[in-house]
């Protein structure tokens, strides 16, 4: 049966959202400009009941488009494209956003309930703030809306709510049956199915969102004539925002490393760049706004960075969904028809935000003296020149497909394609930006803190100095740096740390809620020596040392860098054991992995049946011939590592998969304080080829005497006739007998069980086969005479994998230094809010 | 010369000299021949080359050749001026390949062959895609 109702409800709540963003940004914008106090509160009742509803409206988006997910209502396109009746209620969520309708949403929702934070916090700032938060809703919600306007056959927007024949319309199924609703939807991308994806883009939006806020701010202080006033409220603001889109970067970059496997977190895609370029700038702009606050200078570059953040951020919306990435991105949305209006949202706010300030720029406040260069304005404004130059080097390249259409619109021809390795291209750069912001960040905290000449700073810095010296020759010995270039990163690295650390320990004793910017700074610190050094001195463990090449066929490269491993056969690699344990299967609704051996497959690739009790970490957790359901595009590869008395286990991931193409592998990682070891999968057996099974060779066997099967210890433990045999009919006459045959292989016993069956009087042999030895056993004869058994056996080549894995040293101290600057920030935050607190109480915001 | 003035000279020269390496290193879309001639010429920097997967009647894709153990293949790629150019690619079939309706390979020819070390995929959009699994 259809659900219209629902869609119907959807449409109506988008239509309502679209239209309260109106109205709100009507009646504070009336309310902005009304000096008469009686009707101003008028026009601000509506604006607030505007936005309340609005968000009301989008709230009820949110949910009716959920209510469609987890119900499976395949009618709607949404539901069927994202999402399938397996995926477990998480990923439900994650599909909510996996489309591009979605992630507007997404984008709106956390805009609504920001703005109702300010709404319930600012009383003079309300109505100018809230006009531009309206507006820019409006412009969301439009992205959405799925409304043809007639006579012009323009569509606005891309509903996340239309039905699926309205999506499909030219598939024949339904011009014969068009309440037809498929059986179940196509699903998520098994790479997307991963716990990153429920909270990466939630924080990341929540981090594009709050650019609008400083943004906000600082057209209602131009609007207004108050200069300087808009940056005390903005500047919490733009801390959270910096701390969470920092975040939201670092999780993306997180999940990169965990499941995808180009081997790093950060790749220079376009994407990734879209994000980081906004973040630089945002960083900067908490430098200029701070700075502002503290002596008055560097107002105009404070309002011109704000509002290039805000700028950015459409930038990078504009890039990523409107296809004009197309080819170059591997992971940019296509385009939905949009791109015409993401031009228009971004050039709006371009457009209106330059007139502003050109129309005012003469009456902003500037300080005419020129900074010393023992002032920490001179050192700051540096620092933030580097960060402007940073992200222009990567906006640059990012925007060579841009370049490329904005020439042919002028008639001209470029065919300008983006830096073969990117990778190395943008480290060339922005390893020399870093070298100097982290010096930059060293020194200019001293000046930060002290006004002090030329003498003092000397006496101040020789000590913290000499430690980090020291330190960096520690480093660079033990950490073994020749490279001239990582030599100088290590240096400035380690020279950031150390005199912020001096500053925190200076702070900690007199005020703590200043530390967040030298907090911060170690932060970056401990980044850049992270980066270095995991990335830098990432290196290939997986050696093959054995002068035996993995396959002929193949690359001199990959016989070199991979490691082939043949079940429970120990190898050596970067002075672990390792050991390959065979294949496993993931449960759907239970933790922990299957056997391979232990199940029998079904023709639905994702139940499977229990051979015998499973164990799951020592408890069972199926009982036989239970049906479990898994996960079925995923084949994981036990691979123990052992050093000692010590043992690791890993699982990296093969998802084998005709219709995507080839094998997608997905890596484990093995975390030590020191490295980690990054291990994937980079060959593995086919799951659909034909085993080759050596001739049988045929032994005559007695009950309870030993006999070698394939080198290994094997006896017939008992024979028993067997009444019921799997997938036979017996009838009276048959006779069916069991065998059970012991293995001692090298870690433990196997049991091998073939079956010697006479049916219709004639003979048939069910063999058996121990996956881990790679041997079957059949029940060839049995000859009472002489009371012995004749036993067929043939063996194949052991099951096998092929592994890469890479070591990365220190890369923790990334993830640490990420988690300190974001602790940075919050410091820097609570203080700023704090600050604004008691402007409010004296009734000054 | 005020020091800001200096700042702000050092700046443009920075920028200016983003931008030329911008342009220098980045790399250009071509043909398959242009690419022949580069190498010819000694120049083996990597290049883009833009094109479609050959197709027969019947809409399958043609000329794809899997290396040994799945992770590595060849295939046959057609450039925008019709030259057909069979394609080395160390690593496994990247997702969606043969779906895809525009091919992007980077890299240069060894010899005869071209050497792939990267490959983009331009994928239909979702909407025009009008098949239905019933």
């Amino acid at each position: 049966m259809m659900h219209y109702f629902i869609g119907d409800l959807g449409h109506l709540f988008v239509i309502t959202s679209f239209i309260t963003s109106l109205v709100a940004f009507y009646s504070y914008f009336r309310a902005t400009g009304i000096s008469d106090l009686d009707k101003k509160k008028g026009w601000l009742v509506n604006g607030r009941l505007g936005f309340y509803t609005h968000a009301v409206a989008v709230v009820g988006i949110c949910v009716t488009l959920f209510i469609i997910i987890a119900n499976h209502y395949f009618e709607y396109y949404y539901a069927y494209d994202h999402s399938d009746k397996k995926l477990p209620v998480y990923y439900l969520i994650s599909t909510f956003w996996n489309g591009q309708e979605g992630s507007f949403l997404l984008w709106m929702f956390w805009q609504a309930i920001l703005g109702i934070v300010l709404i319930n916090t600012n009383k003079f700032w309300e109505a100018p703030v809230m006009t531009v938060f309206a507006i820019v809703q409006a412009f969301l919600a439009s992205m959405i809306l799925g409304v043809v306007i007639p006579g012009l056959s323009v569509k606005i927007g891309s509903s996340p709510f239309i039905l699926l024949r309205e999506a499909m319309h030219e598939a024949p199924i339904f011009t014969a049956q068009p309440e037809f609703i498929p059986k179940d939807g196509n699903g998520l991308n098994p790479l997307l199915q991963n716990y990153w994806m429920v909270i990466h883009p939630p924080t990341l939006f929540l981090g594009f969102a709050c650019t609008l806020v400083p943004f906000a701010f600082c057209m209602a202080g131009l609007w207004l004539k108050k200069y300087q006033d808009w940056i005390r409220p903005a500047l919490p603001w733009a801390l959270f925002g910096g701390a969470v889109l920092g975040l939201g970067i670092l999780m993306g970059g997180y999940w990169a490393y965990e499941t995808l496997n180009f081997g790093g977190y950060w790749n220079w895609d376009p994407v990734e760049n879209a994000v980081y370029i906004p973040w630089l700038i945002m960083v900067a702009s908490i430098h200029t706004m701070i700075t502002y606050k503290n002596s008055e200078t560097a107002l105009k570059a404070s309002i011109i960075l704000v509002v290039s953040v805000f700028v950015l951020i459409l930038y990078s919306t504009f890039l990523t969904r409107s296809g004009v990435l197309g080819e170059a991105s591997v992971h940019s949305f296509t385009d939905l028809g949009l791109s015409g209006q993401l031009l228009v949202y971004l050039l709006f706010f371009l457009f209106a935000a330059l007139v502003l300030m050109i129309i005012r720029w003469k009456e902003i406040p500037s300080s005419e003296k020129e900074a010393s260069v023992y002032s920490r304005e001179f050192w700051i404004f540096m620092g933030v020149t580097t960060l402007c130059l940073m992200g222009f080097q990567v906006l640059m390249p990012t925007s060579i497909p841009v370049w490329n259409k904005l020439i042919k619109l002028v008639g001209g021809n470029s065919n300008l394609a983006l830096p073969a390795d990117q990778v190395a291209f943008y480290s060339k750069f922005q390893l020399w930006f870093a070298v100097v912001v982290a010096l930059l960040s060293g020194i200019g905290q001293f000046f930060w803190w002290k006004k002090i000449t030329l003498e003092k700073l000397k006496s101040e810095l020789q000590g913290p100095i000499l430690i980090a010296l020291l330190l960096f020759a520690a480093i660079i010995t033990i950490g073994r740096v020749y490279k001239i270039e990582y030599i100088v990163l290590t240096l400035a690295g380690v020279f950031t740390i150390v005199l912020n650390a001096k500053i925190l320990f200076t702070l900690l004793k007199s005020s703590p809620s200043l530390s967040g910017g030298a907090v911060a700074h170690i932060g970056v610190g401990m980044i850049l020596l992270g980066i270095l050094f995991s990335a830098g001195y990432s290196k290939i463990v997986s050696l093959n040392n054995t002068g035996m090449l993995i396959n002929r066929e193949l690359t001199k490269e990959f016989n070199r860098d991979n490691l082939l491993l043949f079940i429970n056969e120990t190898r050596g690699m970067a002075g672990y054991d390792i050991e390959y344990k065979g294949e496993r299967l993931e449960p759907r609704h239970h933790s922990g992995f299957i056997n391979k051996t232990d199940i029998i497959r079904t023709a639905n690739k994702d139940v499977v049946i229990a051979k015998n009790d499973i164990l799951i970490n020592g408890k069972k957790a199926f009982t036989a011939k239970d049906s479990i359901e898994i996960l079925g595009e995923n084949t994981y590869y036990e691979i123990e590592l052992r050093k000692g008395d010590k043992k690791y286990t890993l699982h990296p991931r093969a998802q084998i998969n005709p219709a995507m193409g080839g094998l997608l592998a997905s890596p484990d990682i093995h975390r030590t304080a020191t490295a980690d070891i990054y291990t994937h999968v980079s060959s593995v057996m086919s799951p659909d080829e034909e085993i080759e099974w050596s001739k049988t060779e045929e032994l005559p066997a007695q009950m309870g005497h030993e006999f070698y099967a394939n080198d290994y210890v094997s006896v017939i433990e008992s024979i028993n006739r067997i009444y019921e045999v799997e997938g036979v009919q017996l009838a009276d006459e048959d006779v069916a007998v069991k065998a059970k045959i012991k293995v001692k292989g090298e870690h433990g016993e196997y049991y091998a069980e073939p079956i010697f069956l006479i049916k219709n009087k004639m003979v048939a042999r069910i063999p058996d086969e121990i996956n881990d030895l790679g041997i079957r056993f059949t029940l060839m004869n049995i000859n009472p005479e002489k009371n012995e058994f004749s036993i067929g056996i043939n063996t194949r080549q052991k099951d096998w994998v092929v592994i890469k894995a890479l070591e990365k040293p220190y890369i923790n101290l990334l993830w640490i230094g990420t988690l300190v600057l974001m602790t940075g920030f919050i410091i820097a935050m609570t203080r700023r809010i704090r600050e604004f607190r008691l402007m409010k109480a004296k009734g000054l915001e | 010369m005020k020091k800001s003035h200096i700042l702000i000279i050092v700046v443009i020269a920075a920028a200016i000299a983003i931008i030329i390496s911008t342009a220098g290193d980045a790399s250009t879309y071509a043909s398959f021949s242009d690419a022949y001639k580069m190498a010819s010429n000694g120049n083996t920097n990597s290049i883009h080359v833009v094109g479609q997967l050959p197709k027969d009647h019947s809409g399958q894709v043609t000329g794809i050749e899997e290396g040994a153990d799945k992770v590595s293949f060849s295939f046959i790629m057609i450039d925008e001026n019709g030259k057909e150019q069979r394609v080395d690619y160390n690593q496994p079939i990247p997702a969606d390949f043969t779906r895809s309706e525009k091919v992007v390979v980077v890299g240069h020819y060894a010899g005869d062959a071209f050497k792939a070390e990267k490959i983009l995929l331009k994928c239909p959009s979702k909407y025009q895609e009008k098949k239905i699994n019933v």
